[in-house]
């Protein structure tokens, strides 16, 4: 097995499937970030129909496997293509990059809601209380007082999500996205390299040390004022 | 509506209960494997030698950090290739053989199922509160003994819900092994689908299916914390 060897003449196309499967998880996470936090407040607060619901929604994208949920939209999509050209979205739907996106943003909102409303039940009562004695609304007690804390609670569990979903990315793969995954899958099935799939194995690896590094990164400074070592800038003595 | 998911030559009900039994069988015959891998990576993790703790937090890195897709994928072509290898230099010119999708799937499932249940596993082992341990060896108890009384009834207790959330990553997992050909539920729903031309109808029958398979492992699972939790008293 020549590992060198299989690097110098695949670079391109695994730079090229990295590049895709970056693309894939950063554009679901970047948009999982807007619809995580009002999924979470709905858990919260929701009426019976509204929050059952929800409770619906999360059941059933913890209880399936993520495959199924991508061929039941990229597939499934077929089934109503009179429906979707209807309303415009047929061109939308029948890209594999955007099918995946969809179920990627899907899947992981379903269980970062779940985090991030752990984290808001966590917010101590009092502080709410106090912020609504000092005549704060309640868009700002989300801002400045329920979003600071639940995010810090609940940042651990939100940087694993992230990992599972760079790994999900990987299924792309199956519906003719060329991620990372597909194209050492396409390399293998030419040459039958081994050394190719060791290589998807070390920048896979390398991707999720890298989000592992950023999240202790942030989440020291999501702390930093309890860290009495390090002063805010400009703060008083 | 329904007709299609009758049984028999007109219906895709057997076929997808066939499936579905390919699906449950994987899981099975994951779960020992996986726990086996699991319960040996754990001894490591908590090993005196340096050298076996870096061998086992270097399996559970890599194990947990790999798409499961890509592992399978790893075992199934890197096994067929080594078999291929081997048989070529004892008989040279041979068919020689391949491995099957079905030890594959579950060799790759357990190997990532190990790996997390080490992690549980040890967790476990943690908790379990030292003073028993001496008390144990006190009153003159060998570590065979110990471990047969002491560690592994509250093993049982502590690692149970984390398993628990395995069990169901791996009965949702399975569905992966349908990439490399195995008649498992996702690919009998696939079949169906290619001949029915009703994609969204049989992959949300097959969803449904997982769906419930999950809610009834969760129920099975309650039941088996409350009957590990009897002899404990509620906060």
């Amino acid at each position: 097995m020549d590992l060198i060897g299989t690097l110098l003449a695949n670079w391109p196309r695994l730079l090229d499937g990295t590049a895709m499967t970056l693309k894939l998880t950063v554009t679901a996470a970047l948009i999982s970030v807007v619809i995580t936090p009002l999924l979470a407040l709905g858990r919260v607060h929701a009426g019976p129909v509204a929050g059952g619901l929800l409770r619906l929604y999360v059941s059933f994208v913890r209880g399936t496997p993520l495959l199924a949920q991508l061929f039941l939209v990229f597939y499934g999509s077929g089934q109503f293509r009179p429906f979707f050209q209807e309303w415009g979205l047929w061109g939308f739907i029948r890209e594999p990059f955007n099918c995946c996106v969809l179920v990627l943003v899907m899947y992981t909102t379903a269980y970062q809601a779940e985090i991030l409303r752990g984290g808001i039940q966590a917010v101590p009562r009092g502080e709410v209380e106090a912020a609504q004695a000092v005549g704060m609304t309640y868009r700002q007690i989300l801002r400045r007082v329920i979003f600071p804390h639940a995010v810090r609670f609940a940042w651990p569990g939100l940087g694993n999500e992230m990992i599972i979903l760079v790994k999900g990315s990987a299924l792309a793969s199956v519906v003719t996205v060329f991620d990372l995954m597909g194209r050492s899958r396409q390399i293998f099935l030419h040459s039958f390299d081994f050394a190719i799939y060791i290589w998807a194995a070390a920048i896979y690896l390398m991707i999720t040390a890298c989000i592992v590094l950023l999240w202790r990164l942030i989440e020291l400074r999501l702390a930093r004022h309890m860290h009495p070592s390090s002063p805010l800038p400009g703060a008083s003595p | 509506m329904f007709d299609q998911f009758s049984f028999g030559n007109t219906g895709w009900g057997d076929e997808l209960l066939s499936g579905l039994g390919v699906t449950v069988r994987l899981a099975a015959a994951t779960l020992p494997v996986g726990l086996l891998i699991g319960f040996g990576v754990a001894q490591l993790l908590m090993a005196r030698s340096f050298m076996l703790r870096a061998v086992g937090v270097g399996y559970t890195t890599l194990m947990r950090g790999l798409p499961e897709i890509l592992t399978l994928f790893m075992v199934y072509n890197g096994v067929g290739l080594a078999l291929k290898s081997f048989s070529q230099h004892f008989a040279p010119g041979g068919a020689g053989f391949d491995i099957s999708p079905f030890v594959a799937g579950t060799t790759a499932l357990a190997l990532v199922f190990g790996a997390f249940a080490a992690e549980v596993i040890r967790g476990g082992f943690i908790a379990i509160p030292r003073g028993q341990i001496e008390a144990g060896q006190a009153i003159g108890m060998s570590p065979a003994q110990i471990f047969w009384r002491i560690k592994l009834p509250q093993l049982w207790r502590f690692a149970l819900p984390g398993l628990g959330n395995l069990w169901l990553g791996l009965l949702k997992d399975t569905s992966l092994v349908s990439i490399i050909a195995v008649n498992d539920l996702m690919r009998m729903t696939k079949v169906a689908v290619g001949v029915t031309k009703q994609p969204f109808t049989f992959y949300l029958v097959a969803c449904a299916i997982y769906w419930v398979l999950c809610l009834f492992s969760e129920t099975a699972l309650a039941r088996m914390e409350r009957r590990a939790n009897r002899g404990v008293a509620r906060a």
